[in-house]
């Protein structure tokens, strides 16, 4: 299974039933493919849709029926649209409840940085801040690292996309979560050491009590230190 | 309300002048009256809308033929033509997070002097800002948008102006139809009064100056 494949489908299983969802452009997309049979999640559209479908089939899309890349898409029975307005006051009031978008960077403290690279890319933030600002919860997908240098890292060299913590990182290593205002990981993927996720990243890593392994194939090595709450590696 | 042709329509509008356009990436944008623009080489214009498209998409159009002077937006990463005029100082692009965009388009059309957002606090969005604190929590004053011209597309119009939209591609066009001096109108379909109940307005006929004909 590939890296992005891997990150959606355990983001998939942060979703609820019923629940409000949007989905950034990369990895989150893959998301809405990995939904568990028989829930009902909607997904939202920035551009002013909840109910967002499928690509349409060929000779079947409408110039009108757009994703937030303006790409055709279809509806689901039970869709909804309105205007930008109304859809960040859905993104902001509180009304959804959760959000997944890529990340650059990702800090200590959990502050995202994902909107532009100064001097290279400045493709403007569009309703990345007010995601991060405004949704009930932020999980970011990301691969651990890029050409080998952490992307969780101490402080962001890149500009923060929000003041405001994200809840959870998921990449093709681990799970990490921000709950006590620091990072600690709380999963390794199957056949990832604890060790490797620590030496790819450069925040400080606190290590759940309940660290868990998905498959359980590898036990933590001795060597690794041991779960503690709040302890630091 | 009153009907205009196409070319009037766009001779109204003069070189400098701020506009607020309709759509999202292209969607939802008055592309006849875009087109139109480009025609009449309308120069030195402010362009306020959610993004600058793509070459040869919506107002990527007024981007590659380089009518415009500023851009108030959320997004420019889909049009490399707005990054190279950006960066060579012939246009200045103000970003906006998208919400607050919408919000500040909002408040122009509807008398307020601005709106307070936590979206943007503690980043580089908040420099230059007033902060306001409001039961404990910060946020950014951002002030009202206002237009000389809305250029806003409608799925529906009836013979007075009533508009209806069509699923995304409503987006920025009925708060930018309430904030702007003079709003101008492109519609798909333009039918008899009565054709649209009116629980399904969405842009009360009032706030609509010129609907656009038919070519």
């Amino acid at each position: 299974m590939n890296a992005q494949t891997l990150i959606a489908q355990r983001i998939a299983q942060e979703l609820r039933d019923g629940m409000l969802v949007n989905l950034g452009i990369g990895i989150p997309t893959l998301v809405a493919n990995f939904v568990p049979k028989g829930m009902h999640v909607f997904f939202q559209s920035e551009n002013g849709l909840i109910g967002t479908g499928p690509v349409a089939d060929p000779g079947m899309a409408l110039p009108w029926l757009t994703d937030a890349g303006g790409k055709p898409v279809t509806a689901l029975p039970g869709a909804s649209t309105f205007d930008s307005a109304m859809s960040f006051g859905l993104i902001r009031g509180g009304h959804l409840d959760l959000t997944v978008l890529g990340g650059l960077q990702v800090d200590q403290h959990g502050r995202l940085a994902n909107w532009m690279v100064p001097g290279k890319m400045v493709p403007g933030m569009g309703g990345a801040m007010d995601l991060v600002a405004g949704a009930k919860r932020v999980i970011v997908a990301m691969q651990h690292t890029a050409k080998g240098r952490p992307k969780i890292v101490r402080e962001c060299s890149l500009p923060l996309t929000s003041d405001r913590p994200v809840d959870l990182v998921v990449t093709e290593l681990a799970v990490i979560g921000f709950s006590e205002g620091r990072a600690t990981l709380l999963e390794t993927m199957d056949g990832v050491t604890v060790e490797e996720v620590v030496a790819a990243t450069e925040a400080d890593l606190a290590l759940a009590p309940e660290l868990s392994q998905k498959g359980g194939a590898k036990p933590v090595p001795e060597s690794a230190p041991t779960a503690a709450v709040g302890e630091t590696v | 309300m009153k009907t205009i042709t196409l070319s009037d329509a766009v001779a109204m509008i003069p070189a400098g002048a701020t506009l607020m356009i309709g759509g999202f990436m292209g969607v939802g944008t008055p592309e006849p009256v875009v087109d139109e623009l480009v025609q009449q080489q309308k120069g030195d214009l402010t362009v306020i809308a959610n993004d600058t498209a793509a070459p040869g998409i919506g107002i990527g159009k007024l981007i590659t033929a380089k009518l415009l002077r500023r851009v108030i937006v959320s997004h420019i990463g889909l049009n490399p033509e707005t990054q190279q005029q950006m960066l060579a100082g012939e246009l200045q692009v103000d970003l906006v997070p998208q919400g607050t965009l919408a919000e500040r388009i909002r408040a122009g059309g509807f008398g307020l002097g601005g709106i307070l957002t936590a979206t943007g606090v503690g980043t580089i969005a908040a420099e230059g800002k007033q902060t306001v604190a409001v039961g404990g929590r910060d946020y950014l004053l951002e002030p009202a948008l206002r237009a000389d011209f809305a250029l806003v597309h409608a799925f529906i119009a009836d013979y007075l102006g009533n508009l209806q939209y069509a699923l995304t591609a409503r987006n920025f066009n009925p708060v930018m139809a309430m904030a702007a001096e003079t709003v101008v109108v492109q519609a798909e379909n333009i039918v008899p009064v009565g054709v649209i109940a009116p629980d399904h307005v969405m842009t009360p006929a009032p706030v609509v100056d010129y609907l656009v004909a038919k070519g």
